[in-house]
C-alpha cells in the first residue's frame, strides 16, 4: 500500500524538470526553482495583517502606506530570493579518489552570470546532509565542497543535490535540485599485512635485496614520467637544473606480483581486495615494480602514480559493472 | 542506507545567533522609532527602556548569559503597576503603546537567535504605526522612513551573515524602491472604508485646540497664540477682499453674564438665502478638530453632503470631524439677508441676566432714550467704540463678575471676544435682538499656490445684529475700535511683539516665503496621501473612466495591476541574466571556430589543455591560441576583471585566424 504512494520516479523527474544525471554544465532555469514562505513569512503576514486592521480602523492614512510598503518589500523579498538562484549555473568538478571510510571531495562549481551577487546559498548534498553556504560574487564562480562519507568501495555518483536560499529578508524559501553526472572512485579500505614474497623470475640477489629492505640509497638516474615525485632528487636538481630519480638498492630487479588467487582461500572477495590495496600500497611506498593479478585482469608490472592509481582503480571496480 | 543525521540546518532563523552588526541594525531601528515616542512617554520608562537596550548590548560585549526569564518577567509587571499608577489605565491606547515601548527592550534582552530579531523588527513595525496616531506629518513619515530601511537592512544582514553592512544597506534600500510601484497601487486602489470600524479606546482624541460652544474673557486671545492650523480654502475662482474673509463658527446665544453659550441649536432644510451680492465658490479643507460645526465665508448659501444649516446660519456636520475633511462650498458676500426672523429667535435674542455690569446697563438705557431709531442706536453704539481709546491686545488683563463693566470703564483693554461680548450686551440691554459670532477672521493667500491658510490665530468674535427690515446685520466691534484688525490683520493691529506667534509678525518676512512654500508642500501632502479615503478614491477611479466604483470593481483593478507586476518584475530579474557574459560568449565563439578545423573540446577538457592541444594542432596560430587560453583562465578563475582584458580577449578571438 505505501509502495503504491511512492511517486513513479518519472513523474517526479518531469516535476523537478531534469533527468538525471545531467552532463555538463546545468541552467538553474526559472522552471527548476521552487519557493514557499517561511514560518518567518507567515508570522510576516500576520504583521501585516494587523497593521492593515489598525490602518483602516485609525483612518491611518500613513498607517496605509507603511502595511502597503512592507507588502510591497515581502514581494520584492519572493523575487528576489526567486533571482538569488534562478539562472545560476551548476557543474561538478572531477573529484580526487578516497579509499573506503574516508570522506569523497566532490566539488561544484556555482557560476554567476548575473550583474549582482548572489550571497548565502546552501548546497546541500541530500543522501547525506554534508552541506555547505557560499556567497557568489557578481560574475564569478564559487565552489562548494561537500564531503560525503565513501562507505563502500566502488562509483560513488554525488547524487541529488539541494541548493536552497533566503536571501535577501528571510521570508521565502527558495529551492531547486541538481543532479551532476560525477562520480568518485571510491577504493577498497586497505589492509595492512605483509608483503608477498617477490615472483620466482627474479633474481636471487633483487629477493635478496628485497629481503634487506630497499631503503638503502643505491644513485640516480635520469627521471621518467612515471616516476613518483617523492623519488625525485630536489637537491641535486636545485643544484644542477636536472631532473634526476633517486634508485634504491633491489629496486631496480625485483618485481612483485599482488595476486589475488594466492590468498588464502578463506577470505572473502571484500577482505581479499582490502589487502591487495593494502599491498599496492606498500609496494608503492617502497618504490618496488608491481602488478596486479585479479580474476579476468591483469596489470602488467609498472611503477609510479598512474599504475598506482591504475591498480588501485581495478581494484575499485572489481566485480562492479 | 545508513542513515546520517542531517546536520542542523545553515539558513534556518533559529539556528543561527546574532551578532553585533544585528544587534546594532535592530538598535538604531529602534532609537528612530522611539524617539517621538519618548517625547510623550513618562521619563522613568524612556529611561527603563533605555536601559534594557543598554543591557542587551553589555551581555554581547561582554559576553555575559541573557537575562533569565523570571527576571524579566518581574521587570514586566514592575514596570505594567507603574505604567497602570501613571495612566490609571492599561487598555487604552497612550499606555498600551508605552508598554509596546517597553516590551521592544524586553524581546531585545530575549534575542539569542535571527527569529527573535526577526520579531524585534517586526515588532519595530507595530511601534511606526503607533506612532502614526499621534502624527502623520511629513517630518515623522521620513524619520520613519529611516526606520523602515534601517530595519530592512538588519533582515537584510540576519540572512547574509559574511557580507559588508554597505552592501546589506544597498540591498535593503533596493527592496524598498522596488516595493514602491506595488505599494503606490496598493494604495490607490485598495479597497478603503471609512473608519472607525471597531471603536476607539477612551483616549483617542485628546489635546485638540480650536473653537469652542462658549466664550468667556481671555479664551480667544488664548487661542490666539496658537500657530496651529484650522483650514485651508482653495478658491475656484477670485479670492475675497481680507474685509470680506469673515469664517462663520458656532453662533453664541446665550449670555449668563460672564459667558457667552450655544445653547440648543436647531437644525434647518431651509437655509438662509441672502440676494445679491457676490459668488465665491471654493473647498475647505479642515483639520480634525472633534466638534460637529464645519466652517464656511459668510454668508454660505449651500451646505455640503452630510452637513445642515441650523436656523442660526452655522453648517453643522451629522458627525465630529475626526478626521481632515475636505468640502465643497458656496458663499455669497456682502449679500442681502433674509429680514424676517421668528419671534421666538428674536425673544432669545434680547435675554440677559437679571443683574450684573449696571454701568452698561445703564449707558444703554441712555443711549435708548436719546435714540429716535434703531439705526441711530446702532451708529451711536459704534461710536462709542470708535471714539474710546480701547487697546486691543493678546494679554488681556483678567475680568471678575461684572466683565462688561469691567471692560468698557475700567480696563479698557481686551481682545475680540471682550468687544463682541460688551458689544452684544449694550446693545441688547437697549432692546436690540443680538447674538456673537465665533470664527476665523482673515487667511493669508499662499503666494505658492493660492491657497488660504487659516490659523488658530485668526480666530475672531463678533456681533450680528437684527435690525427691522434689514435682517441680522454683522457688526464687528473690533473693526470699529482698532480699524487695522480687518485691513491688515491681526500683525498690525496688536503692539509689537505683545505675544504674537513668530510667524505673524511683520519683520520675518524670508521667514514667512519658507513657511509658504512649506506650506504648500504640506497642503499637498495633507490633501493626497493624508486625505485619501473612500470618496477620493471614487473620484480617482472615476478619472481612470471607472464611474461609480464599488469594491468589486477596485478589488479587480488591484489583482489586475499586482498581477502584471508579478509579471514584468519577474520577467525584468530573469532576462538580465541571459544577457550573456562577453567572457563566456568570447570563449564559445573561440571553440567554435576550432570546432570547424575538426579541433571540438571534450566535455572534461579544460580550457588550458584545449588550447594546448589545439596549439600543437595549427602551429600556425599556436601563440595567439595560448594567448587566449591563458586570457580566458584569467578572466574566468582570477579574481578581478578588468574591462581592458575582457575587451582584448573579444578582439583577439575575432582577430583569430586560422588558415
Amino acid at each position: 500500500m505505501l509502495r503504491a504512494l511512492r511517486p513513479n520516479p518519472r513523474l517526479l523527474n518531469w516535476f523537478y524538470g531534469f533527468t538525471p544525471p545531467e552532463r555538463g554544465a546545468i541552467l538553474l532555469r526559472q522552471r527548476r526553482v521552487y519557493i514557499v514562505p517561511t514560518r518567518l513569512g507567515w508570522m510576516f503576514a500576520a504583521t501585516l495583517g494587523l497593521l492593515l486592521l489598525g490602518s483602516i480602523n485609525y483612518s491611518l492614512a500613513l498607517g496605509f502606506v507603511l502595511t502597503f510598503a512592507l507588502a510591497g518589500t515581502g514581494f520584492a523579498g519572493m523575487v528576489h530570493t526567486a533571482r538569488n538562484l534562478a539562472l545560476l549555473t551548476v557543474s561538478a568538478r572531477r573529484a580526487e579518489a578516497v579509499f573506503a571510510g574516508e570522506r569523497a571531495q566532490f566539488r561544484l562549481e556555482l557560476e554567476n552570470r548575473a550583474p549582482f551577487d548572489r550571497p548565502a546559498i546552501l548546497a546541500r548534498h541530500v543522501a547525506s546532509g554534508v552541506q555547505m553556504v557560499v556567497h557568489v560574487a557578481a560574475h564569478s564562480v564559487a565552489e562548494a565542497a561537500l564531503a560525503v562519507p565513501a562507505a563502500r568501495r566502488g562509483r560513488l555518483a554525488l547524487g541529488r543535490v539541494m541548493l536552497e536560499t533566503r536571501f535577501p529578508l528571510g521570508l521565502f524559501r527558495a529551492w531547486s535540485y541538481v543532479e551532476p553526472d560525477t562520480a568518485c572512485i571510491v577504493y577498497p579500505r586497505p589492509e595492512r599485512s605483509a608483503l608477498p614474497p617477490s615472483t620466482p623470475h627474479a633474481t636471487a640477489g633483487a629477493v635478496r635485496a628485497l629481503a634487506m629492505g630497499n631503503d638503502d640509497f643505491a644513485g640516480l638516474r635520469g627521471f621518467q614520467r612515471s616516476d613518483s615525485p617523492r623519488h625525485v632528487a630536489w637537491k641535486a636538481y636545485a643544484r644542477s637544473d636536472r631532473l634526476l630519480t633517486k634508485q634504491f638498492a633491489g629496486e631496480a630487479a625485483a618485481e612483485l606480483w599482488l595476486n589475488w588467487s594466492l590468498l588464502a582461500a578463506d577470505l572473502d572477495a571484500e577482505a581479499r581486495l582490502s589487502r591487495l590495496t593494502g599491498w599496492v600500497l606498500d609496494a608503492q611506498r617502497r618504490g618496488a615494480r608491481y602488478g596486479l593479478r585479479l580474476p579476468g585482469r591483469e596489470i602488467a608490472p609498472g611503477r609510479g602514480d598512474a599504475h598506482r592509481a591504475a591498480c588501485l582503480q581495478a581494484l575499485a571496480l572489481y566485480g562492479l559493472p | 542506507m545508513s542513515a546520517v543525521r542531517p546536520a542542523a540546518h545553515p539558513l534556518a532563523p533559529e539556528l543561527r545567533e546574532v551578532t553585533a552588526r544585528d544587534l546594532a541594525g535592530l538598535i538604531v531601528a529602534l532609537l528612530l522609532v522611539a524617539t517621538p515616542h519618548a517625547l510623550r512617554a513618562p521619563w522613568w520608562l524612556v529611561l527603563l527602556t533605555l536601559t534594557l537596550y543598554a543591557w542587551r548590548v553589555a551581555v554581547l560585549v561582554n559576553r555575559w548569559a541573557l537575562p533569565r526569564r523570571t527576571l524579566l518577567l518581574l521587570v514586566t509587571a514592575a514596570a505594567m503597576l507603574g505604567v497602570w499608577l501613571e495612566y490609571r489605565m492599561i487598555f487604552a491606547r497612550g499606555p498600551g503603546i508605552v508598554l509596546l515601548l517597553l516590551f521592544s527592550g524586553l524581546k531585545l534582552l530575549e534575542t539569542r537567535t535571527h527569529r527573535d530579531a526577526a520579531v524585534v523588527a517586526f515588532l519595530c513595525c507595530f511601534l511606526i504605526i503607533t506612532n502614526f496616531l499621534y502624527s502623520q506629518s511629513i517630518a515623522t513619515a521620513l524619520l520613519m522612513a529611516a526606520a523602515l530601511t534601517a530595519i530592512t537592512a538588519t533582515l537584510v544582514g540576519c540572512n547574509a551573515p559574511g557580507r559588508a553592512w554597505r552592501a546589506n544597506l544597498r540591498s535593503g534600500a533596493l527592496l524598498l524602491a522596488h516595493a514602491a510601484p506595488a505599494a503606490l497601487v496598493l494604495f490607490l486602489l485598495f479597497p478603503r472604508v471609512q473608519g472607525p470600524t471597531w471603536g476607539l479606546p477612551q483616549d483617542a482624541h485628546a489635546g485638540v485646540t480650536g473653537l469652542s460652544d462658549t466664550m468667556s474673557p481671555g479664551d480667544v486671545a488664548a487661542l490666539a497664540q496658537s500657530d496651529a492650523l484650522a483650514f485651508r480654502a482653495e478658491f475656484a475662482g477670485p479670492i475675497p477682499s481680507p474685509r470680506q474673509r469673515y469664517w462663520r463658527g458656532p453662533v453664541l446665544w446665550d449670555f449668563d453674564g460672564r459667558s457667552w453659550r450655544a445653547g440648543p441649536a436647531r437644525l434647518t432644510t431651509s437655509p438662509p438665502a441672502p440676494q445679491g451680492g457676490s459668488t465665491y465658490r471654493y473647498a475647505i479643507v479642515l483639520e480634525p478638530h472633534q466638534r460637529n460645526w464645519l466652517f464656511a465665508l459668510e454668508s454660505a448659501s449651500r451646505a455640503p453632503a452630510g452637513a445642515r444649516f441650523t436656523v442660526d446660519g452655522q453648517i453643522v456636520a451629522l458627525q465630529p470631524v475626526r478626521a481632515r475633511l475636505r468640502y465643497d462650498m458656496l458663499s455669497v458676500a456682502d449679500g442681502q439677508p433674509d429680514p424676517n426672523e421668528r419671534e421666538v429667535l428674536l425673544r432669545r435674542a434680547l435675554r440677559l441676566p437679571a443683574d450684573g455690569n449696571p454701568r452698561a446697563r445703564a449707558l444703554a438705557t441712555e443711549w435708548r432714550r436719546e435714540a429716535r431709531t434703531d439705526g441711530e442706536l446702532l451708529a451711536r453704539a459704534i461710536e462709542f467704540f470708535r471714539g474710546a481709546k480701547f487697546s486691543y491686545t493678546l494679554e488681556p488683563p483678567l475680568l471678575g463678575r461684572d466683565s462688561v463693566d469691567e471692560f468698557l470703564f475700567d480696563t479698557r483693554s481686551g481682545f475680540c471676544e471682550h468687544f463682541a461680548s460688551a458689544f452684544a450686551f449694550l446693545v441688547r440691554a437697549a432692546g436690540l435682538p443680538a447674538r456673537v459670532v465665533t470664527g476665523y477672521l482673515g487667511g493669508d493667500p499662499n503666494p505658492v499656490d493660492g491657497i488660504l491658510t487659516i490659523r488658530q490665530s485668526e480666530a475672531h468674535a463678533w456681533v450680528e445684529v437684527h435690525v427691522d427690515g434689514r435682517g441680522w446685520t454683522r457688526i464687528d466691534p473690533t473693526a470699529a475700535a482698532v480699524p487695522g484688525r480687518l485691513d491688515f490683520g491681526l500683525a498690525r493691529a496688536v503692539p509689537a511683539d505683545a505675544g504674537l506667534p513668530l510667524l505673524m509678525r511683520p519683520q520675518l518676512e524670508w521667514l514667512r516665503g519658507l513657511r509658504h512654500n512649506w506650506d504648500a508642500l504640506v497642503h499637498q501632502w495633507n490633501l493626497r496621501v493624508l486625505g485619501y479615503n473612500p470618496e477620493r478614491q471614487r473620484e480617482f477611479m472615476a478619472s481612470l473612466g471607472v464611474e461609480r466604483a464599488d469594491w468589486r470593481d477596485l478589488a479587480a483593478a488591484l489583482s489586475a495591476t499586482l498581477g502584471a507586476f508579478a509579471l514584468a518584475l519577474l520577467a525584468w530579474s530573469l532576462q538580465r541574466h541571459v544577457r550573456p557574459d562577453p567572457v563566456q560568449a568570447a570563449w564559445r565563439r573561440f571553440c567554435s571556430k576550432l570546432a570547424a578545423r575538426g579541433i571540438t573540446r571534450a566535455l572534461q577538457e579544460g580550457p588550458r589543455d584545449y588550447a594546448e592541444r589545439a596549439a600543437r594542432r595549427l602551429p600556425g596560430a599556436g601563440d595567439a591560441i595560448r594567448r587566449i587560453g591563458a586570457l580566458y583562465v584569467d578572466l574566468r578563475y582570477g579574481r578581478d576583471r578588468p574591462r581592458a582584458a575582457i575587451h582584448d580577449l573579444a578582439q583577439r578571438v575575432r582577430a583569430l585566424r586560422l588558415a
